[in-house]
């Protein structure tokens, strides 16, 4: 589904991102672990296209997503809250997501009722504008938002930080289940190491900016990534 | 511990974006500061004379008599302009500073702000005028001691009355009735309110009362802020009601349509994009300026067609100029949703074109001076619509000042939003169709003058298609800067 070619990210001498392979299969669920400054979210908007590789490029479903507009159909995405648009409830994102998607607004009430305990009461009908939202409640409707339209691709940047714990163990479910039952193909960021390990098929660990480990997730899987952030990998400057 | 907050006071202001501009600017806005300083005290100077000279009696009774305006105009531009000093107390709260010295420091910072030392242009001038012309020192003193209390009244009561909307319109109704009431002479506020600045002059130890009333008031606001600072206070981000509106109507024109619901409600629900509807709507009232003959410079006939494009563009100036960067705080949803940019920035246009249109029909009364006007204003919106609506989104693609849609901070004007692309755009946007009328002014009619800025303003009808192109290739070109800098709040 999504293909890396030699790509690299550098601002002026300072070479942020640098990947020389990377294939991504349809219907994986795929996890990004670094430390901060490891290039995750340099990666996730690559993909985007929101900023310029300066070398390399990416394929998504065949589409080369710095030249053309074709991926936007079936690709989306949850990275900050500048996805969001403060000044519209949360039912008026949606609605505006949907629109842009070719979804009326019977479709996306009939997706978001799938998501009643996800939101756990506290999205629909509370008369707010998603800019007076908690910071967690902001995420779960950029999350959910993101699954509007039957995307292909969806990419999400640390959807696991300023949930509660019941709400990350939803979020858990749906993953797991939008890359099994749906074949979608999805892109998690995180610095949660077992929250990775439980929804990831496979996991990438970056490091300064390049692949340092790429391991089909089993049970061995969080001792290694343990071992792996304990040990030499991070060497502070 | 004063040091601490006048070293982060310090690095705020010289830290701040807005410090590190480009040097040409900054000469620019000291040139800016500078007209006002000298406009303000050529008033102070010059007020004594031309009241002198006007024969309105004792010039200093004449002020008295309208300081009461002045004041409430002072009071009302603070109200709208004036920045509160809450902003940088939070993170204070929680470290080992006495509340009451955070409220202090913050309250004193009020009172060095712009909106006070700059009335002392006025006064001072004015009192050293008094003084030459022989009117008793004492007294001068007293009355110049006695405003400058009332001036820092005004400042603390902003302070206090600050985000109560109510409190603002009603007074802004009161001053409004009373204004309009003494042109009809139905009642006069000034009357009542002149012996209270008299007393002042006349008897100079009442001074000492705007004293204790300013006194009264520091306390007043310094216990005001002391109880209202906690979070969930008056440091809580205010919430605003949810208005919800039907617009389904719009969905008639598939994504054009969904682009146009969401503009309408950005205008709606935000402040800084409601100030910049406003003016656009006071555009329309430009042009009285220049119809009815009031500035003689305006006289000249291609002044017209300036008019015209402005009554008609007062939107297309104060809203399009910013476009994209209304929708900066999400622009990277934009920018990977499933959106085409063509049809993105064709919504714009069509808002544009609407607000165009509004406008022309509610310039209708320019018929009232004349049909030259009217042809004047009809041919600048079609002006407006054939080229403008274009210059005005190929402008924006180079200006990459984020907004803040919910204050009205920096909503007069922006730096950023000057640069040489920028203003080398506002050539053909206002004065290539001058020229055109100009030249078929001189050269055959005034008809002809508007005939040939009407066919120009036609012609980019025709070129939609070529012009939506070369816009779409520099959005895309300027895409990622564009990220960039709204990113850089």
């Amino acid at each position: 589904m999504i293909t890396v070619h030699n790509l690299t990210k550098a601002y002026n001498s300072n070479t942020v991102l640098n990947i020389g392979h990377l294939e991504i299969p349809k219907g994986q669920s795929f996890g990004l672990v670094g430390n901060n400054g490891a290039g995750k979210t340099t990666l996730f908007s690559l993909l985007l296209d929101l900023i310029q590789p300066s070398s390399g490029h990416i394929i998504n479903n065949e589409v080369q997503v710095d030249q053309s507009e074709e991926w936007k159909p079936f690709t989306s995405a949850f990275i900050d809250e500048s996805f969001l648009i403060g000044y519209l409830t949360p039912e008026e994102y949606f609605y505006f997501i949907g629109e842009l998607r070719g979804r009326n607004k019977a479709d996306v009430d009939a997706l978001l009722a799938n998501y009643a305990d996800f939101f756990h009461g506290e999205i629909l009908g509370q008369k707010k504008y998603l800019r007076d939202l908690s910071k967690g409640n902001q995420k779960k409707v950029g999350i959910v938002a993101s699954f509007i339209g039957n995307p292909e691709v969806v990419i999400l940047d640390e959807p696991f930080a300023n949930l509660d714990p019941t709400t990350q163990i939803r979020l858990k479910g749906i993953i797991k289940d939008l890359a099994a039952k749906e074949g979608v193909t999805v892109l998690v960021s995180s610095h949660d190491l077992i929250h990775v390990t439980e929804v990831c098929e496979r996991i990438v660990v970056l490091n300064k900016g390049e692949v340092v480990k790429d391991i089909h997730t089993s049970a061995e899987t969080l001792k290694e990534l343990e071992a792996f952030f304990a040990g030499s990998s991070y060497q502070p400057q | 511990m004063f040091k601490h907050f006048m070293g982060l006071q310090w690095k705020s202001f010289y830290r701040s974006a807005s410090f590190k501009t480009e040097i040409w600017f900054k000469i620019l806005m000291a040139l800016g500061a500078l007209y006002f300083i000298v406009v303000f005290l050529g008033l102070g100077f010059g007020a004594y004379f031309m009241i002198e000279e006007a024969g309105w009696g004792d010039p200093l009774r004449v002020v008295n008599r309208f300081m009461v305006y002045y004041l409430t105009f002072d009071l009302v531009f603070r109200y709208m302009l004036q920045k509160m000093p809450v902003t940088n107390i939070k993170p204070l709260l929680y470290l080992p500073f006495k509340k009451s010295q955070v409220v202090n420091f913050s309250l004193g910072k009020t009172v060095v702000s712009f909106f006070n030392w700059s009335h002392a242009f006025f006064f001072i001038p004015f009192s050293v005028v008094l003084l030459t012309k022989d009117y008793p020192f004492a007294q001068v003193v007293g009355w110049h001691l006695a405003m400058m209390a009332i001036i820092y009244c005004n400042n603390f009561i902003n302070v206090m009355v600050n985000n109560k909307d109510t409190v603002f319109y009603i007074f802004a109704g009161v001053i409004i009735l009373a204004g309009v009431s003494q042109y009809y002479e139905w009642f006069d506020i000034t009357l009542y309110a002149q012996p209270i600045f008299d007393y002042f002059y006349d008897m100079p130890w009442t001074a000492i009362v705007p004293w204790v009333l300013l006194l009264g008031l520091y306390f007043l606001a310094f216990g005001y802020f002391k109880k209202h600072m906690y979070l969930d206070g008056g440091l809580a981000k205010k919430h605003t009601e949810v208005r919800t509106e039907n617009l389904d109507w719009l969905n008639r024109f598939g994504n054009l349509g969904t682009f146009l619901k969401n503009d309408i409600k950005l205008i709606k629900r935000n402040k800084r994009s409601r100030t910049a509807v406003l003016t656009g709507f006071f555009f329309i009232f430009y042009g009285l300026l220049f119809f009815t003959g009031a500035i003689e410079a305006y006289d000249g006939p291609f002044w017209k067609i300036f008019a015209g494009i402005f009554v008609t563009g007062g939107f297309l100036f104060s809203f399009g100029q910013y476009v994209p960067s209304w929708d900066s705080s999400y622009y990277p949803l934009m920018m990977s949703q499933n959106i085409k940019y063509r049809e993105y920035l064709s919504s714009k246009w069509y808002l544009i074109i609407i607000a165009t249109v509004i406008s022309t029909i509610l310039a209708t009364f320019y018929v009232y001076f004349g049909w030259e006007a009217y042809a004047a204003v009809l041919v600048g919106a079609i002006y407006n619509i054939g080229i403008n609506s274009y210059l005005v989104l190929w402008g924006g693609a180079y200006v990459k000042t984020p907004i803040e849609l919910t204050s009205n901070k920096k909503a007069f004007g922006d730096k950023q939003a000057f640069n040489a692309k920028t203003l080398l755009l506002t050539l053909p946007k206002l004065l290539l169709p001058m020229v055109i009328y100009a030249i078929g002014h001189f050269l055959i009619s005034p008809l002809a003058g508007y005939l040939f800025v009407a066919a120009f303003g036609l012609m980019g009808f025709v070129f939609k298609e070529r012009a939506f192109k070369m816009i779409e290739g520099i959005y895309k070109k300027e895409k990622y800067k564009t990220l960039l800098a709204y990113k850089q709040k």
